[in-house]
């Protein structure tokens, strides 16, 4: 479909009209439209979270659960509101299984420090993929170098489709954890996670989903997945940095020991002992990022009224399109699946002369924002034999002429390196 | 050459012909045998890597051969290292790194320094693009620290 202004129009979501919302999309970028496509690193965001923020600040601002003044009763109730439209996002059972964090790195390390660390044991297995980003390598790096346990990775094919059948066989009696990225954010692959999730229940163990760049792209279901736990960060589906969400089930939570000590996390405290608060605040120890918190309810508005099938949709075409047109070239390699409907919105490539690190610098002066290097994934990045990628993500702002501004270029820095 | 359009002349001082010219062919890029200096440096944060191989004598850099893999700054900057260092001493050497390091920071350099450096100046362009200094220091940074090493353990 092609809009009144000549721009491609993809069905379900109106473009032109999302990217008025996002006013830095008005920036120029030395002289030239900033066409942003960085998105997996962080997404833009729109008027409606920029306006939840200045309006709490405005009209809200009090510490929550401490006041009986209106404010703090007002902070708290949106402060609650917003976990519980997370919850329904991510069709949560219940809204105390929502916890804040600061992102999906702490939701992680939050799993590795408190279950893993009373449920695993020498001699046990954590089992994850070999394209994972570093948040959802190190923490169980460290745990199980700790614990005298072993850390197994099963293996995916070159196109970067997991090796099903591999990762049974890794997943055994000894395994207590297994956790696993939804979508690799440099393959793009998005990975069975239902399948893997009945083995490791099979053998007893759970699974924790690194959601980090699928909850802001595509429809999410916890209970569909059969997840145990799941990771992801406001700040990659259009919310405010500083704030994640780690979801868990209420069973699992309940018996986890605290992860940080101090106010709110209490129910009562004597100069001798402590006892903990109820789920969720158990694990948010201090005052939250409350702002923030506002900030991810808006974002998840914003998603919810779009539709997250139609933001999917929406991202595949774009994906087939630039796939297409970054493989005109001739010259450029695209590392993970070939099948655009296997992947999501994220492509990561190498060209055959120009290092990564030149074809950012060339592409940013064009007023295209992408990202090079080893996306924190770097044992990935160098099982393909090179040290650096770039990377291409898209997100619901992103139009079919911004691909080809990316393909052109390309096209104009080739030419400038070869003059 | 790109029209003004794409705003890509805008980064001739980046990529200046020496230093296209460097990167497209490195010098001294063959192995050093017995080398008394053999590392490996890298910026894991940008991907690039340079081996640097040197053998000593009597203080001064006999042989020199630098390899490697990353963008056209970091190679380009290792190249021109390579051809300064040789037949340089460790203290020379050292006035050298010193030099390019306050080039690139934007301080001045005094006239005779930039006689010694000669076309190593082209990388002074580097300071318009500040996150790519560190892809340009990469080697200076690592052979200047080894050298410093190996005199040191010369001399204990
Ligand atoms: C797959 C994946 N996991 C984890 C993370 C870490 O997210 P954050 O930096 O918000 O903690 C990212 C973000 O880069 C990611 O893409």
């Amino acid at each position: 479909m092609i809009d009144s202004t000549g721009n491609t129009v993809s069905t379900g979501l109106n473009v032109n009209s999302i990217r008025a919302d996002f006013p830095i999309l008005q920036r120029k970028i030395h002289g030239q439209n900033l066409v942003y496509l960085d998105n997996a690193a962080t997404t833009q965001k729109p008027n409606q979270v920029i306006k939840s923020l200045t309006d709490y600040y405005e009209q809200t601002n009090a510490n929550v659960h401490r006041g009986v003044h209106t404010l703090s009763i007002e902070a708290t109730d949106g402060y609650e509101l917003a976990r519980s439209k997370v919850a329904d996002f991510i069709n949560a059972p219940r809204s105390e299984e929502i916890i804040w964090t600061r992102n999906t790195s702490e939701s992680l390390n939050l799993v590795a420090a408190t279950w893993a660390e009373n449920n695993v044991v020498a001699g046990d297995n954590i089992v994850i993929t070999a394209m994972e980003h570093h948040s959802n390598i190190v923490p169980w790096q460290q745990l199980a170098f700790k614990k005298g346990a072993e850390l197994r990775y099963f293996a995916h094919n070159s196109d970067g489709i997991i090796d099903l059948e591999h990762a049974m066989t890794v997943i055994d009696e000894r395994t207590k954890i297994l956790s696993v990225t939804h979508m690799s954010n440099v393959l793009g692959t998005v990975n069975p996670i239902s399948e893997l999730a009945g083995r490791a229940h099979d053998v007893g163990a759970v699974i924790m989903v690194d959601a980090a760049q699928s909850v802001p792209h595509m429809p999410v279901d916890v209970q569909d997945l059969d997840a145990d736990f799941l990771a992801f960060s406001a700040h990659k589906m259009l919310g405010p940095t500083g704030i994640g969400v780690l979801w868990g089930k209420v069973s699992l939570l309940e018996d986890m020991p605290p992860y940080m000590f101090g106010g709110d996390m209490i129910l009562e405290v004597t100069y001798e002992d402590a006892n903990w608060n109820d789920l969720p605040y158990k694990f948010e120890a201090g005052t939250p990022n409350i702002a923030d918190a506002f900030g991810t309810g808006a974002a998840v508005d914003y998603l919810s009224r779009l539709g997250m099938k139609n933001v999917w949709r929406h991202e595949q075409d774009l994906t087939a399109y630039a796939m297409e047109r970054i493989l005109s070239l001739d010259t450029v390699k695209i590392l993970g699946p070939k099948d655009p409907s296997m992947r999501g919105g994220v492509i990561s490539f190498i060209h055959d002369s120009i290092h990564p690190h030149d074809l950012g610098t060339a592409l940013d002066q064009q007023g295209i924002a992408i990202r090079t290097g080893h996306h924190c994934a770097m044992p990935l990045v160098r099982s393909y034999d090179v040290v650096a990628a770039a990377r291409a993500s898209f997100y619901i702002y992103n139009t079919k002429s911004e691909v080809d501004a990316l393909v052109n270029g390309i096209s104009e820095t080739e030419g400038y390196f070869n003059r | 050459m790109t029209g003004g359009m794409s705003g890509l002349d805008q980064m001739d001082d980046l990529y200046e012909v020496i230093i296209l010219d460097h990167y497209r062919s490195p010098r001294n890029t063959s192995a050093v045998e017995n080398p008394d200096i053999d590392l490996e440096v890298n910026n894991p944060f940008c991907g690039d890597e340079v081996r640097i191989q040197m053998k000593i004598d009597r203080n001064i850099v006999s042989h020199v051969g630098i390899t490697g893999r990353g963008c056209a700054i970091s190679q380009a900057s290792a190249s021109l290292l390579a051809e300064l260092v040789e037949g340089k001493s460790s203290d020379q050497v050292h006035g050298a790194v010193d030099s390019v390091r306050r080039l690139l920071k934007g301080e001045n350099i005094t006239d005779q320094e930039a006689d010694t450096l000669g076309d190593i100046e082209a990388l002074q362009g580097v300071r318009k693009f500040p996150v790519r200094i560190k892809c340009a220091l990469l080697s200076w940074v690592g052979l200047d620290d080894a050298l410093k090493d190996h005199i040191a353990g010369v001399k204990s």
